[in-house]
């Protein structure tokens, strides 16, 4: 299988695809799975209305995992439920575009979102046993996705459920098909739902957090499991977690949220090594990863804001070590730091001549 | 020299069997669940240790026989030279119960929704009687929060703010010893950042002793002095924290060490660990971790290894270098 998955790799190299880390660039050419742009979710409430989402855009090419970083309440979850249409009432889109594989999807009739949720999109939560039915052997689940997107026979859907098992590594799947999500363990039970998830074959996976009730050993099988695929399919991921290390050791790029908006959004490597956005510095700064031989963690003071008491301005200010006048009255915009790199703050970092290795 | 702390071949079983008809009719015998099997360890006066492992390891019952919310199945628990299972003087047993305190994962659950901040704080102290004038306020400034949040309820706060109500409680009693679980497994990144520091500067000030229980390697690292690694029940290996992060022994120890996201691990392609932890139950013979480990032999299927000591590192793994 190794083998396998080391030619599929070579060819997607030979196409162009380059590096998944170079993907950027030399896939511009066709349009990227999903584009968001400026994208706005609203909530009416009696207090006024919230924007969990304000103003979000970015690209997710295919073969490329796209990291969604940001702390509870930073709206991370909100606009990937935006993406596939499973926004709870009375949230709402209200202005920008979600354009899937060029092609607009952001208010469409839940009669045409129908076909394309689980067939172009799909979905992994973070806990497997609310996203599976108890009452269903797996094999029955898997087949009903398939039989509902793709048109094949009953025999051949559950030939492709057995193959979807055996492709996440489920040991004994032909043996497996007919036990119910209750005899697997935790990462066994994530590993079918990608498996799910996978069956019809989807365009973009949102992963909303896969990993964050596992161990860190099934953790490090899930997130390889996840590159694989994403490699092997040429498929777009959007990522979307808390950890900085998930992120440093999955995502190609990475987006960091706070309070609805976009801090900053670049490569992996660039965005982790020298952060531009003082959020973004600082979160790294927090995590005990970053910070060893550290005596104290660099804290970042105070708590995200609720979303009815957003400060004027630069949603971070009152948090911010580098805050100036201009930052608590006018909300900064995305700045291009380089190529592929952009913060959003009117006094970004400046990179250290020679960032410190982490 | 002795320890504020010492746990002597602690083990604990659980009953998990089907109700006695279901096993009379079904002629099934009794099934036991191993969740901590002959564990010792010692915590000397203020230092931090840290009980690490994956979830079914065993750790957070350790730290519930140690608060004495379980009884032990065998050995012992001893704080400050007083056995907690075996001590007869219901004083002793009373004063030293009043030195130790926990802290939970969840400050969601762990808080009475019903009882105001003040309340919840002065509990430990109010329910032996003491006085407890003016405390709640005190500890409330201590961990960083304004004395007029004493008279809030718990659901005006976030929640780190919680995590410091509970710290705040666990100080009321001014405890030495404080079994902390998991307590920031339930917090953002900057919180998590927050509270870490409050706990320690609270050890250097009031010269506390910590038993750290986590699964999170990053946020051990930055807090143990020593660390004990738990798999299925057995203390595998146990070192200062520096030198478990410098060299780990055991292959356990080293799998988890790979596996652990790491922040300069761009597009580093790692070779998962296989299987997960076998059910403990029916564990598997002779050393737990054999049907997972890269160096297994067919000795480690027959016997299971002994925890030696090597200098101050002790590891149970028949590999383990001297």
């Amino acid at each position: 299988m190794m083998a396998q998955a080391q030619s599929v790799a070579d060819r997607l190299r030979g196409l162009g695809g380059g590096k998944s880390k170079g993907a950027v660039e030399t896939s511009s050419l066709t349009p990227p799975v999903l584009a968001l742009r400026d994208l706005v979710v609203e909530i009416p409430t009696r207090h006024g209305v919230l924007r969990p989402v304000d103003g979000v855009s970015y690209d997710i090419h295919a073969g490329e995992i796209l990291g969604v970083v940001g702390e509870s309440g930073a709206g991370k979850s909100m606009a990937g439920n935006a993406v596939i249409g499973l926004l709870d009432r009375p949230a709402r889109v209200a202005s920008g575009r979600i354009r899937l594989n060029g092609e607009r999807i952001e208010g469409v009739s839940p009669k045409k979102m129908r076909p394309l949720r689980g067939k172009k999109i799909a979905m992994v939560f973070q806990d497997p046993l609310t996203s599976l039915n108890p009452l269903l052997p797996i094999g029955d689940q898997l087949s009903e996705t398939i039989l509902a997107h793709l048109p094949v026979s009953k025999r051949e859907a559950r030939a492709r459920a057995l193959a979807a098992l055996e492709e996440v590594g489920i040991p004994a799947a032909a043996e497996r098909l007919d036990s119910y999500p209750h005899e697997f363990s935790g990462g066994m039970r994530q590993r079918v739902v990608i498996a799910l998830a996978l069956c019809a074959e989807p365009d973009l996976l949102i992963a909303d957090e896969p990993t964050t009730a596992l161990d860190v050993s099934v953790q490090a099988q899930i997130i390889a499991l996840l590159k694989r695929l994403c490699r092997e399919r040429g498929m777009a991921v959007m990522l979307v977690t808390h950890d900085m290390g998930v992120i440093a050791e999955a995502a190609d790029r990475v987006a960091v949220m706070y309070a609805g908006r976009l801090a900053e959004l670049g490569p992996v490597a660039e965005v982790l090594r020298a952060p531009r956005h003082p959020y973004t510095h600082g979160l790294m700064g927090a995590t005990p990863l970053a910070a060893k031989g550290q005596a104290r963690l660099n804290q970042i003071p105070g708590a995200m804001p609720r979303l009815d008491a957003l400060p004027q301005g630069c949603a971070f200010h009152p948090r911010c070590p580098k805050a100036g006048p201009a930052c608590s009255f006018s909300a900064p915009t995305p700045m291009r730091m380089s190529a592929d790199h952009s913060a959003s703050c009117h006094f970004p970092m400046m990179p250290e001549p020679e960032a410190a290795p982490l | 020299m002795t320890s504020f702390v010492r746990i002597r071949h602690l083990s604990r079983v659980f009953d998990v069997s089907k109700p006695w008809l279901n096993r009379v009719l079904e002629r099934l015998p009794k099934t036991q669940l191993t969740a901590v099997s002959d564990v010792s360890f010692e915590i000397p006066e203020r230092q931090v240790y840290a009980l690490v492992g994956e979830s079914g390891s065993g750790k957070s019952t350790i730290g519930k026989m140690l608060v004495g919310l379980l009884p032990p199945s065998e050995g012992a628990v001893e704080i400050d030279g007083v056995d907690l299972s075996r001590e007869s003087d219901p004083g002793k047993l009373s004063a030293t119960r009043d030195k130790i305190q926990m802290i939970f994962q969840d400050p969601y659950a762990s808080l009475n929704p019903r009882w105001r901040v003040r309340d919840i704080i002065n509990e430990p102290v109010a329910a032996k009687g003491g006085d407890t004038r003016g405390l709640a306020e005190r500890l409330l400034e201590q961990v960083g929060l304004s004395p007029a949040d004493a008279v809030k309820y718990p659901h005006e706060f976030s929640g780190g703010q919680r995590q410091r109500i509970c710290v705040a409680r666990a100080l009321a009693s001014q405890p030495r010893l404080i079994v902390c679980d998991e307590p920031t497994s339930a917090l953002d990144v900057s919180v998590q950042a927050q509270v870490l520091n409050l706990m320690s500067d609270l050890q250097e000030d009031l010269g506390l002793t910590y038993l750290f229980i986590t699964h999170d390697l990053a946020v051990v690292q930055h807090v143990a002095d020593r660390i004990g690694v738990l798999y299925l029940g057995r203390l595998v290996e146990e070192a200062d924290a520096e030198a478990l992060f410098d060299a780990p022994r055991h292959p356990y120890t080293q799998m988890l060490f790979d596996a652990a996201p790491r922040m300069d691990g761009f597009g580093r392609e790692v070779t998962p660990p296989k299987g997960e932890i076998p059910d403990p139950i029916n564990p598997p013979a002779g050393c737990a971790f054999h049907p997972r480990c890269p160096m297994a032999e067919e000795w480690c299927k027959r016997e299971r290894p002994d925890l030696r000591k090597y200098g101050s590192h002790r590891v149970a793994c028949h590999f383990a270098q001297a």
